[in-house]
């Protein structure tokens, strides 16, 4: 079918507005949620092994020809983001049901979980980079209802930050695009490729380049622009932190990404050496980060600045095996984080607070949980028969390549700080004297257990069996490093 | 032209730099308001201010060129997004003063770490 590469955004978009005409029915939701989500990840599945065996597939809104009309584009890269979104959701729906509390589940949770899936896949679908710009508004939007859905005193706080960033560089965003287009005169990205190389002026390209890393950077959090993350994340409640800290920084880098590899070619001497050492900055930062605080969210929180910091070096490194790196790392990453925020969840839930100096001995009375956390922990450090390690093992062999000796080696010590601020809840929350808990339901408790085990699994599993999914993300590679391949796609071969 | 419309936007961009940094909610918000209206007026000027007919195929009596109409479709669409944030953020600020008891964002800061 032609149309396959807009399933994955037309199935979420249409449950979601299914969703808002029945709010106050639990189990409508509920059901609605789930079944929309699981139809989503069935199609990405599909769309994946299609774009596996046809190679890339393009759909052009309207049948205009190419740089006149709207294109969607599936590549190997973007279908990978694309899948692991969707399992993600389905995994934080799953977890939502006795997480998040009946008032927000009555006040169109669901609809703003799937319609912020609808604008993750939406942006990392888009041949058209103002429609890039729209689907980050329909995330964005669906977001900041997210994040402040609920009404306490911190959201309101933390969500007023969060907006105010995001809509300077929302603007920041549209004047870029205003200045692209003035350049090259065309807003599709393919055409948008293939011009660049003929306008030949290679200073104001360079300039829209960093331009493009300011506002692309905001979204992901790298170096001196990540300052609004640690605070507005520690607003929401844990399902929705999980589908942020999964999910909207992702975008940002999957933007890098895609601009740097396609567009931003020419000058890679100056762009990708900037981008180089804004990514080693950004892992130093969140290592600082994650080693200072106590409070276990935000450890979580800072390993998504580090994990941003070590994707971008991938792609700053700008050959094949540090872009395969980085397409196994931040597919792995994208689960681990969901697990890791999910398995915070369990442990805020059972202690009733997020002070890791108060908590101890929960070994003893939940050995299930400590075990899976451990795992999902060094699976976050990359210890090798776990999914953290072959991503990692790419990105260092890539740098090594590149002649980046002293970042590469960075990168690896950068592995054990994350470990020890991990395994530091690990050591508070699990060893220790045991604490005094209130009661909790344990049937509660299981239900959010299952599907945090199942996650964990999944990343075991994306591990284990890394050697199967090398075809994908070799493929993926060769579409980033090789960007007349998706011209051609989108052009036709003209 | 182009030179005066860009004079015109550095000075709205000014302007609406300085709002945001201020300590108040709503001169912040007024300020992404400038700023949205100097980011309209940039993509306007970008697609070149030619003297040109309004892009309207009925127009029985122009016959020369027309004004480009891309970056009025793109203006368009950036103001019904930036309308909807705005209503957002103005709702969101109202609830966040009911529920904080003040407008100042130098209050709203949150707690140190620990």
């Amino acid at each position: 079918m032609m149309n396959s590469p807009l399933m994955p955004i037309i199935i979420p978009f249409a449950f979601a507005i299914l969703l808002m005409f029945a709010p106050k029915q639990l189990r409508f939701q509920r059901a609605g949620a789930l079944v929309g989500a699981i139809l989503t990840v069935a199609a990405s599945i599909w769309l994946l092994q299609k774009v596996y065996i046809d190679g890339i597939q393009v759909v052009t809104f309207g049948s205009w020809p190419v740089p006149y009309g709207i294109t969607m584009v599936s590549d190997m890269v973007s279908i990978l983001f694309v899948l692991t979104s969707s399992i993600i959701t389905l995994f934080t729906i799953w977890y939502s049901f006795r997480t998040i509390g009946i008032a927000r589940e009555q006040f169109f949770y669901y609809p703003g979980v799937l319609l912020m899936l609808v604008g993750v896949n939406g942006a990392f679908t888009t041949g058209d980079i103002f429609n890039l710009f729209v689907f980050f508004e329909v995330l964005l939007m669906a977001s900041y209802l997210l994040s402040v859905l609920g009404g306490e005193k911190i959201q309101f706080r933390e969500s007023i930050k969060y907006i105010l960033v995001n809509v300077v560089s929302s603007a920041l965003f549209v004047i870029t695009v205003a200045m692209l287009y003035s350049v090259v005169g065309t807003l599709n990205m393919a055409d948008i490729a293939q011009k660049v190389s003929d306008v030949n002026q290679p200073g104001i390209l360079t300039a829209i380049a960093i331009l493009f890393l300011v506002v692309f950077g905001l979204k992901a959090a790298i170096f001196p622009l990540f300052f609004w993350l640690p605070s507005s994340y520690s607003g929401p409640p844990i399902p929705v932190l999980a589908l942020f800290g999964a999910l909207l920084t992702k975008v940002g880098v999957y933007a890098i990404t895609r601009t740097f590899t396609l567009f931003f070619t020419g000058d890679v001497a100056f762009t990708h050496t900037v981008l180089l050492y804004l990514s080693v900055a950004t892992i130093v930062a969140g290592c600082i980060g994650a080693l200072a605080v106590w409070d276990v969210k935000k450890i979580i929180i800072y390993n998504i600045i580090i994990a941003v910091g070590v994707i971008l070096y991938g792609v700053a490194t700008y050959n094949d095996t540090g872009l395969r790196g980085s397409m196994f790392y931040v597919v792995h990453d994208m689960l681990i984080k969901a697990a890791l925020f999910f398995l915070v969840g369990i442990i805020v839930y059972i202690t009733g607070q997020t002070n890791l100096k108060k908590m101890g001995g929960l070994m003893k009375r939940y050995p299930s949980l400590g075990w899976l956390y451990l795992i999902a922990a060094f699976s976050l450090a990359g210890i090798p028969p776990l999914s953290g390690f072959i991503g990692k093992m790419l990105l260092v062999k890539g740098g090594f390549e590149a002649e980046q000796f002293a970042s590469g080696i960075w990168i690896l010590l950068s592995s054990l700080i994350v470990l020890l601020s991990v395994i530091r809840i690990f050591v508070y929350a699990f060893w220790g004297k045991e604490q005094q808990l209130s009661p909790i339901k344990k049937t509660v408790y299981w239900q959010i257990w299952i599907p945090t085990a199942i996650l964990v699994l999944l990343t075991v599993a994306y591990g284990v069996g890394a050697d199967a999914l090398m075809p994908y993300m070799t493929q993926a590679a060769e579409v980033l490093a090789n960007p007349q391949l998706y011209i051609d796609a989108v052009k036709g071969g003209k | 032209m182009e030179t005066l419309m860009i004079l015109l936007i550095g000075v709205l961009v000014s302007v609406a730099t300085y709002l945001v940094l201020s300590r108040n909610v709503i001169r912040v918000i007024l300020g992404t308001a400038v700023l949205s209206h100097a980011v309209h007026l940039l993509i306007l000027t970008i697609g070149e201010v030619k003297k040109g007919e309004a892009p309207l195929l009925g127009n029985q009596t122009a016959d020369g060129p027309y004004t480009d109409a891309l970056p009025q479709a793109l203006i368009l669409t950036a103001i019904v997004i930036s309308f909807a944030v705005t209503a957002f953020v103005l709702v969101l600020a109202f609830r966040a003063y009911k529920t904080n008891g003040t407008d100042d964002l130098e209050k709203l800061r949150g707690d140190e770490h620990d």
